[in-house]
């Protein structure tokens, strides 16, 4: 009976997760190429934001590397793209293995860490491996590789009609991805995996005990983690163009920190509100940069201030997340 | 000959990240806070000293400028993050994280404070020394005047902490804030004024490192982003609690840093930083002079 509620309730959810999906595809015919690059942006965001989410949130590890895990799969999809004429799918996918490959020998490393440590450890990978890009001719150095998937396929296009242009491609694959690595999380974490996760973060001792093997869990979850930042990477490729060292800076990863503290590290439907206002505080900056009279200084460092800023803020005051606090408040008013 | 060459460029090299480890071994004990913002504490006093060069002229003038710069940023962000930080320590997911996370915040907030007031390109800040390497009979070593600062100006700083801690009531009350906080109260110590008299230290010694270490390259917003991994390694190597152990961390890490370039090729530097970090995790992760087990869960 108990099984038969749940499998309704996952099918109800898969539904609504559709639904979602199919009212965004319609939506994006609606607006202009510089909406959909940034529906397509925010889409993003959500799987890298979300990947951060089930790490820190669920499984109580820290990551400050995610954007060169962002990179490594971003680097893995182009290369298998154009080398081996992998196509689109089996690129992104082969993006995101190459990246759980990475993470789970990260994770092995991290699993006998503690929070700094593996702050550290995290930080070090992104603030080198770009770096990477420039000794091996193969990653194109700092010009990058550029990364075309073309048009949307005929029979899509054709059947939509009208005009399909390219940015609403990405927006339909990005969005498409995103939906997906969401239903996939949430059911991950309603699992047997997410389960063991939060008793390992709440209390790693009484986890052990019960005969959770604590070391194998990190690493699991370090793992999945990295798959979903590798397939964001890919996603950025695709929507940049291109693979450079310079579109997975240190900014990237702590750009995606802020994004996860915002949206508050345990809530997953959160990562939306963290993509949404990573997207947009560029957006409000070009608008304050075009009042004052833009100089260069202003517009790199703006958009970088407001994010540290507002991730200071965050830490201080609600530390697990805005909403979460909110929520807080109010069961305190209740009593 | 090969071999003293390589050498002595590590030690130059390693002194930087000695004093690097010393800024972020000296926060951990007392806060056991990581300070990822570090890097940014030391760009900023760099800047200053870079400012305060245009004005007089005079690198000699600019440094103890840069160092006091630098030991006033770091007891103001003691005094005002941290303390707000543990005042309001809620219990949840993030607070223990909250402290990492804000340093990286301030690290983010600080490269783009100077991104904004000095713009991104690279700047020179120029020491008087030349950084054309002695002439010993024929074979000119790479080891430079600025080398010779370096080293000394580490030396000195370390002779200084050294005395500090060793010799005097302030040392003492430092060691004793950060090994028992409680117990230190009872005795009559201000805990939270002396941790903040630590993190000046801590300041000072970055500011010792970027001061030092600029003139050899360039002034940027995140010039100093890899001499924070270098110095976070150097403390893991020397055990994160030890300042004995972030000198020698710091030294060992230099010269292997000098053997790779010398004779694996100059491209690896990162890869290399990296990949000791890891081995050092893996193989022995309470570091040569660690006193606990602290970093492994459970």
């Amino acid at each position: 009976m108990r099984k038969n509620r749940s499998g309704t309730k996952k099918a109800i959810s898969a539904l609504i997760f559709l639904a979602i999906g199919l009212c965004l595809l319609v939506l994006s015919n609606y607006v202009d190429e510089l909406r959909a690059y940034q529906g397509a942006q925010i889409a993003i965001y959500v799987v890298a934001i979300s990947s951060i989410i089930l790490l820190t949130g669920f499984s109580g590890q820290i990551s400050l590397g995610h954007g060169a895990l962002m990179a490594i799969g971003g680097y893995a999809a182009v290369l298998s793209y154009s080398h081996w004429h992998l196509p689109m799918l089996l690129a992104f996918t082969f993006g995101a293995i190459t990246a759980a490959t990475a993470g789970f020998i990260l994770g092995m490393a991290a699993a006998r860490l503690s929070g700094p440590y593996l702050a550290g450890t995290t930080l070090a990978l992104a603030v080198g491996l770009p770096s990477l890009a420039n000794q091996f001719h193969i990653l194109g150095g700092e010009q990058g590789l550029s990364f075309d998937i073309g048009e949307a396929p005929q029979w899509i296009a054709h059947k939509v009609g009208g005009d399909f242009s390219q940015y609403k491609w990405f927006f339909w694959v990005s969005v498409t991805v995103a939906l997906f690595t969401m239903w996939f999380i949430k059911n991950l974490l309603q699992s047997r995996y997410g389960r063991t996760w939060r008793a390992v973060r709440g209390n790693p001792s009484a986890a052990a005990l019960s005969g959770v093997n604590v070391g194998r869990s990190k690493v699991l979850a370090f793992t999945v983690s990295s798959a979903l930042a590798g397939l964001a990477g890919a996603l950025l490729a695709m929507l940049l163009g291109l693979v450079a060292p310079m579109a997975f800076t240190l900014t990237l990863s702590f750009t995606l920190v802020t994004g996860a503290v915002l949206a508050g590290v345990t809530n997953l439907a959160g990562s939306i509100v963290g993509a949404v206002v990573l997207v947009v505080i560029p957006e409000v900056t070009d608008a304050i940069t075009s009042h004052l009279g833009s100089s260069e200084k202003i517009t790199a460092n703006l958009p970088g201030f407001i994010t540290s800023a507002l991730l200071i803020v965050t830490v201080i005051f609600a530390p697990n997340g805005p909403q979460l606090h909110r929520r807080k408040k109010v069961n305190a008013g209740d009593n | 000959m090969l071999i003293i060459d390589t050498l002595l460029i590590g030690l130059s090299s390693g002194a930087i990240y000695a004093l690097m480890a010393l800024a972020l071994v000296l926060v951990w004990r007392s806060t056991r806070v990581v300070n990822f913002a570090q890097a940014g504490q030391a760009i900023l006093s760099t800047y200053v000293g870079y400012e305060v060069m245009n004005r007089t002229h005079s690198y000699w003038i600019s440094v103890p400028v840069a160092i006091i710069a630098g030991a006033v940023v770091a007891a103001a962000v003691d005094a005002i993050l941290m303390r707000a930080l543990a005042k309001r320590s809620h219990s949840g997911t993030v607070s223990e994280m909250a402290p990492v996370i804000a340093t990286l915040g301030l690290l983010g907030l600080i490269r783009s404070v100077t991104g904004l007031i000095w713009g991104n390109a690279y700047l020179q800040y120029t020491s008087p020394a030349s950084g054309k390497g002695y002439l010993i009979g024929k074979h000119t070593i790479p080891f430079s005047p600025q080398n010779l600062i370096i080293v000394v100006g580490a030396l000195i700083v370390m002779a200084i902490f050294a005395v500090v801690f060793k010799f005097t009531n302030l040392g003492l009350a430092l060691r004793a804030a950060s090994f028992q906080p409680e117990i230190s109260r009872l005795a009559g110590i201000r805990v939270d004024r002396i941790r903040t008299i630590g993190w000046a230290f801590a300041g000072a010694a970055g500011a010792v490192a970027g001061a030092l270490v600029t003139p050899t390259s360039y002034l940027s917003p995140n010039s100093l982003d890899l001499l924070l991994v270098s110095g976070f390694v150097a403390a893991v190597i020397g055990g994160l609690d030890s300042l004995i152990g972030a000198v020698l961390g710091g030294l060992i890490l230099g010269v292997a840093f000098a053997f790779i370039l010398q004779y694996v090729g100059t491209s690896v530097t990162f890869s290399a930083a990296f990949l000791i970090l890891m081995v050092v995790l893996f193989i022995r992760p309470r570091g040569i002079l660690g006193s606990r087990v602290g970093r492994r869960d459970a």
